[in-house]
């Protein structure tokens, strides 16, 4: 990256959701970036002793969402990244917490960032679950598909919502330019997602009867995009995922995993009750996930953005080399066992052939 | 560990290791599969060669106007339907691999009960197909596949036996706007012998609704005979491959409904004529 501010880069960089990993090294870039003025952490929550190394350079402001009205006005912020939205929730909240901090964290901040006469920029995270899923649904899902039924997750219907919000604020300031990034769901080996905690178990349960295609991007691309989304202009909504598939009895047994197949009846009543007692981990969103899969087009985003993330199987392979504890069959051993029955045949054959 | 040198240009050494090598591959999952699903590898390894079986030992199918394929790039391959489970789609596939030197994989647009359904949808995607959709029959057939749609669906599958090689109504003629947005040329072909194979007598309309299915299918041999009437009659088959229908210059109508019908129909009539003229071919459906 140059050092010459380009057109496009931003004077003041709001970053929300600075607690958690991904946000915290977004903000953690952009503040490294010459071209960049400052960058302001915005986050309700504080952040973790973990997360905070990550943050040098980043100006942090703990703020409720509801005193981010002032706060972006005031710093005269030019670019804001909403980065806030989260799939899984943090254990010390609770499902109204969340949704509070996904939909209303998004509604209090786009109110705020209407009071910002100085904003340029508005970068969204949002994800792939915006697609919902429907056994309908096309096999690739591309930037202008509709989703065809309203998704039973939480927080698919959140991000629904969402988008919807960031759509009616691009519709009153045309002048900011807006971009939303759908994410497939994040892997690599310093990922921590309810997604890597699944695949890390030694038995991993999948629905009976059902082998969907997943994708993945890894944290580190995901990094990168975010960054490029805020320093460059891109307007427009874009797919974020590693190209290929991988199916997730393939990922299962690349993990060297074993999967256990459970109807798909018993999952859903065990989602409702996750639901219903409070309990974390598992959701309709992951249900959905692993009954219809989910495959994204990235051509808009390889387009404009210029940058091609590495590819689902490689994410994946990342992610597992980081998580060899969990394996059941390993690759070498297969491999071995491979070798040594073919040179017992060979062996049989040849003395039976020596006898004759 | 000490490898054994294999025994030179031994035939039965090469397959035992090859074979192996498929199973460790499979149980490491160090396999391609492609966007839509499919799984070439299993295709061609597992799926293909026991439909190979059926094809031509069992059906003894024959087939005309491989010359009527494209010998590469993207074609819509349009067939009737018939045979109460949709095995002439399965059969068509074999047609095309072995109509091709190196083989080529036939793309299938299916009813969205099959993608519904646990297993027969993930058996489907595995061997290539994909939900009729225009979505992805338009980008099957802008990355150079070879698409086979049945746009009677099931009101052909599901047809007594009174009514066979009459071709039903062909939907909406959504396959024609697909073919005239992409450019790509229209392959009819005409399938005889499906409806021999599973003579539906009857539909019992009460039992269906009540297991969602679009019919209940009783033949010659289901539901009395329990899983064994599964097995389909060994008919004789004949496939056609019609002379392609190019779109290109029709390429602006894709949303005019008149010009998709009168394809759509032009369609419909070529297959009809084809199939009747296979009828004569075949006196006897199950000699030959």
């Amino acid at each position: 990256m140059t050092a010459a501010p380009t057109p496009g880069s931003p004077g003041v960089v709001v970053v929300t959701g600075v607690s958690r990993f991904l946000a915290a090294t977004v903000a953690g870039r952009l503040a490294a970036d010459p071209s960049v003025g400052r960058v302001i952490g915005l986050d309700s929550v504080a952040v973790p002793d973990a997360v905070a190394p990550l943050l040098r350079g980043v100006e942090r402001i703990s703020a409720d969402e509801r005193d981010a009205a002032s706060a972006i006005a005031d710093l005269g912020a030019t670019a804001v990244a909403h980065l806030a939205i989260t799939a899984a929730p943090d254990r010390t909240d609770d499902d109204g917490v969340h949704k509070e901090r996904n939909i209303i964290g998004t509604m209090r901040l786009l109110a705020a960032c209407q009071q910002a006469p100085g904003l340029r920029k508005l970068v969204v995270r949002s994800s792939t679950a915006a697609y919902g899923a429907s056994f309908r649904d096309p096999a690739v899902f591309t930037e202008e598909t509709e989703p065809r039924a309203v998704p039973r997750g939480g927080f698919a219907r959140d991000i629904l919502d969402i988008e919807g919000y960031v759509r009616g604020f691009c519709r009153r300031r045309p002048d900011v330019v807006g971009t939303v990034l759908r994410f497939a769901p994040v892997i690599g080996s310093a990922a921590n997602t309810t997604l890597t905690r699944y695949f890390s178990s030694p038995l991993v349960p999948t629905v009976f009867g059902r082998d969907p295609r997943l994708q993945f991007v890894h944290l580190d691309d995901a990094i990168e995009v975010l960054v490029r989304a805020v320093t460059g202009d891109h307007p427009g909504t874009f797919n974020v995922a590693g190209p290929g598939v991988l199916t997730l009895s393939q990922a299962i047994r690349r993990a060297g995993r074993i999967g256990v197949p459970v109807w798909e009846g018993g999952l859903s009543a065990a989602a409702a009750l996750a639901r219903g007692l409070d309990l974390r981990g598992f959701s309709f969103d992951q249900l959905d996930l692993f009954v219809h899969g989910r495959v994204v087009d990235t051509d808009r985003l390889i387009a404009e953005f210029g940058f091609q993330p590495r590819s689902t199987a490689e994410a994946f392979d990342d992610f597992i080399s980081a998580h060899r504890g969990g394996t059941v069959i390993p690759a070498a051993q297969v491999a071995a066992a491979e070798q040594a029955i073919l040179d017992g045949i060979r062996q049989a054959r040849r003395a039976r052939s020596g006898h004759v | 560990m000490s490898e054994i040198a294999p025994p030179p240009g031994d035939l039965w050494d090469q397959r035992v290791a090859a074979g192996l090598a498929f199973l460790r591959g499979r149980l490491t999952g160090d396999y391609e599969v492609d966007e839509f699903g499919f799984d070439p590898q299993l295709s061609d390894h597992v799926f293909q060669p026991m439909l190979r079986f059926l094809y031509h030992h069992w059906f003894r199918t024959e087939v005309r106007g491989v010359e009527h394929l494209p010998e590469k790039g993207a074609a819509l391959v349009v067939a009737n339907h018939s045979g109460t489970i949709a095995l002439d789609a399965l059969m068509l596939s074999v047609a095309i691999n072995e109509a091709y030197p190196v083989g080529r994989n036939l793309r299938l647009l299916g009813a969205d009960l099959v993608f519904r359904t646990p297993i027969l949808s993930e058996l489907a995607r595995k061997s290539g197909a994909t939900v009729a959709c225009h979505a992805d029959a338009e980008r099957l057939l802008e990355t150079g596949r070879l698409v086979s749609v049945f746009p009677e669906g099931f009101k052909g599958v599901g047809k007594g036996y009174l009514q066979r090689y009459r071709l039903q109504r062909f939907g909406r003629g959504g396959f024609v706007s697909a073919a005239l947005r992409t450019g790509q040329p229209i392959v009819p072909v005409a399938i005889v012998g499906a409806e021999e194979a599973y003579p539906m007598l009857a539909d019992i309309q009460p039992l269906a609704r009540l297991l969602g299915l679009p019919y209940f299918p009783v033949t010659p041999t289901f539901p009395w005979l329990g899983p064994l009437g599964l097995l389909p009659l060994p008919s004789k088959w004949l496939i056609e491959f019609c002379p392609p229908i190019p779109t290109d210059e029709l390429a602006g109508h894709a949303d005019d409904p008149m010009a998709v019908f009168d394809l759509a129909d032009q369609v419909r009539e070529t297959i009809q004529v084809a199939v009747r003229q296979l009828l004569t071919q075949r006196p006897d459906p199950f000699g030959g």
